[in-house]
């Protein structure tokens, strides 16, 4: 059971419990869903975006603890980071998720969300871990549609 | 008339050593979303591919005269099982949703109209619902679904107001996969025939669970897939009344449901080849037709399966911050439930951790989830090969689950 408590974070129940920046923000800029039709997990993510940098965030949904955990800690680890840092944390966020147990990668400069790392051990997890990241990209891409999951990982 | 068995003592731990999967030790609880399939049923396909594998109905050589007897000898069988009048009220189908889907196209959507009206309940899978979507998005007739009450129970007074606007047809579940309720559809078809309307059932959840007899049940379809009843994936059959069948038109073109054809004219076949157009799921039937003589032999373990219901929700309920969704007093097979505020997906992985096999989510019935206001459920569902143990290793697996999120 040792995984479970990989996967099964104090913060990761933290952060279910009590999800941050779920309020509404002012002046929004950018604005994405982000759906999984398989469980009905929903997420939005709400931005200002002003000179390339993240001003305010706002993330809601309904979802597992591991996916509302995600867009939890994931509004605080974007907030005031440009849009060129955040691509490149997406990028080895993805990577730490989804890379194969015996192939994982180094995790470094990740932060909090390096409590994510025990998903890996949960390949039907990993699309929990991901939603809110994903309908994060679709946002500062401005596109207009829903993400989901089911469009491929 | 169907040949009563001797009631024989049902014996579980027999009955497991027929499924090769039970062997890994797997407490399998997902037995509404398809069950495990025994030796039997998989030596039957097996064999069908070592030794008699040929097309059907063409038969100049031997193989596929014999590879046509037994196709057609597992018809024989699905009927006989279900009480169907003769043979040719069984149409092979993938599953439940296509033959759900075949009478949307072949019989009801030619009768409709833009004041025409389809009943349907609030307990019903998607399957039974969207096709009948469409077929109102299309002609702008409209969808009525029959309420039910806070415990699951379809609301029978509700159903007949509803009959009352003469739907063209009434398509009802005859036990809800997602919370386990068991409708009276005896008694909700014999209310439809007092008001003329025809009925099909959706007895996918019912054919695992309790003998099925189409000629009592009176209903002019009944539809039902293979694999939730220890048959083989992609294969299912619609009953229809032999009657009614010949006067629809055919849901697919092509070949093997037609007389005879020209450029000018085809005449189709009755049915049921009017209605298998294409080389059919020959191998699928013939293991259909073996899972459902299995399941005649199996013997009574109706008793042993409502044993181990009421095993599983009396212990459930003893853990503080379970909550059961779906109460009704008729139940079958199936327990929903929610633990405090934990995520249903989190209890599954927590439950798949400790060996036991369970569905989490909306359970392909959103409308339903969205009645009681939750965005799903973990549900286990139970087939005659399930024991205690697996009971227990539920209940030690929601336990466990409480623990982690430390609820």
């Amino acid at each position: 059971m040792s995984q479970l408590s990989d996967l099964y974070q104090e913060m990761i129940l933290d952060h279910y419990r009590n999800p941050r920046n779920a309020t509404p923000i002012a002046n929004e800029t950018h604005h994405a869903e982000g759906h999984n039709p398989l469980c009905g997990d929903d997420v939005e993510v709400h931005l200002q975006v002003q000179g390339g940098i993240v001003k305010e965030v706002a993330v809601r949904g309904v979802g597992c603890a591991i996916s509302t955990a995600s867009s939890s800690l994931m509004s605080e680890a974007i907030r005031g980071k440009s849009i060129a840092e955040i691509e490149q944390m997406f990028e080895k966020f993805h990577a730490m998720v989804t890379s194969p147990l015996e192939a994982a990668a180094p995790i470094d400069g990740l932060g909090k969300l390096e409590v994510f790392a025990g998903v890996r051990s949960y390949p039907v997890r990993i699309k929990c871990a991901t939603l809110a990241w994903h309908a994060l990209m679709a946002a500062l891409q401005g596109s207009e549609q829903p993400v989901t999951t089911e469009a491929g990982e | 008339m169907k040949n009563v068995r001797e009631a024989t003592a049902f014996d579980v731990e027999r009955v497991r050593q027929d499924f090769p999967v039970l062997d890994t030790g797997i407490a399998y609880l997902d037995n509404a979303a398809t069950t495990q399939k025994p030796r039997r049923v998989i030596e039957r396909v097996s064999r069908y591919y070592c030794e008699e594998n040929a097309n059907v109905h063409r038969g100049v050589h031997d193989l596929s005269e014999i590879a046509t007897r037994e196709y057609e000898g597992a018809r024989r069988r699905i009927a006989n099982h279900i009480n169907a009048a003769n043979e040719r009220e069984i149409v092979f189908v993938r599953g439940t949703t296509e033959a759900i889907n075949l009478v949307a196209s072949s019989f009801v959507r030619p009768l409709l109209g833009d004041k025409s009206r389809i009943l349907i309940t609030a307990l019903e899978h998607h399957s039974n619902v969207v096709p009948w979507q469409a077929l109102c998005d299309e002609t702008g007739a409209r969808l009525d679904v029959a309420p039910i009450d806070d415990t699951g129970q379809l609301i029978l007074e509700e159903f007949e107001k509803l009959l009352k606007l003469q739907p063209v047809i009434a398509a009802f579940l005859s036990v809800s996969n997602a919370l386990g309720t068991v409708n009276p559809v005896s008694e909700m078809v014999a209310m439809c025939k007092l008001y003329g309307v025809p009925t099909l059932i959706d007895g996918a959840q019912s054919v695992p669970h309790e003998k099925v007899d189409v000629k009592q049940l009176n209903c002019d379809f009944f539809a039902f897939s293979a694999h939730k009843a220890f048959g083989p994936t992609g294969i299912g059959a619609l009953y229809g009344r032999e009657e009614l069948l010949n006067t629809m038109r055919p849901y697919q073109f092509g070949g093997d449901m037609i007389l005879s054809v020209s450029y000018e004219k085809t005449k189709y076949a009755p049915a049921p080849a009017r209605f298998e157009a294409g080389t059919p799921n020959i191998a699928g039937a013939i293991g259909m037709g073996e899972a459902i003589a299995y399941l005649d032999e199996v013997g009574n373990f109706q008793e042993h399966e409502r044993d181990l219901l009421e095993r599983a929700t009396r212990e459930l309920k003893a853990i503080k911050g379970v909550r059961i969704i779906g109460t009704a007093k008729h139940k079958v097979g199936v327990v929903s439930f929610l633990l405090d505020d934990v995520h249903p997906h989190d209890i599954g992985t927590i439950l798949n951790e400790g060996g036991v096999a369970v569905r989490a989510g909306h359970h392909c019935a959103q409308p339903l989830m969205r009645r009681f206001d939750i965005p799903g459920t973990c549900r286990a569902s139970f087939a005659f090969y399930n024991n205690a143990s697996d009971v227990d290793a539920l209940i030690a697996g929601v336990k466990k689950a409480k623990e982690v999120f430390g609820s």
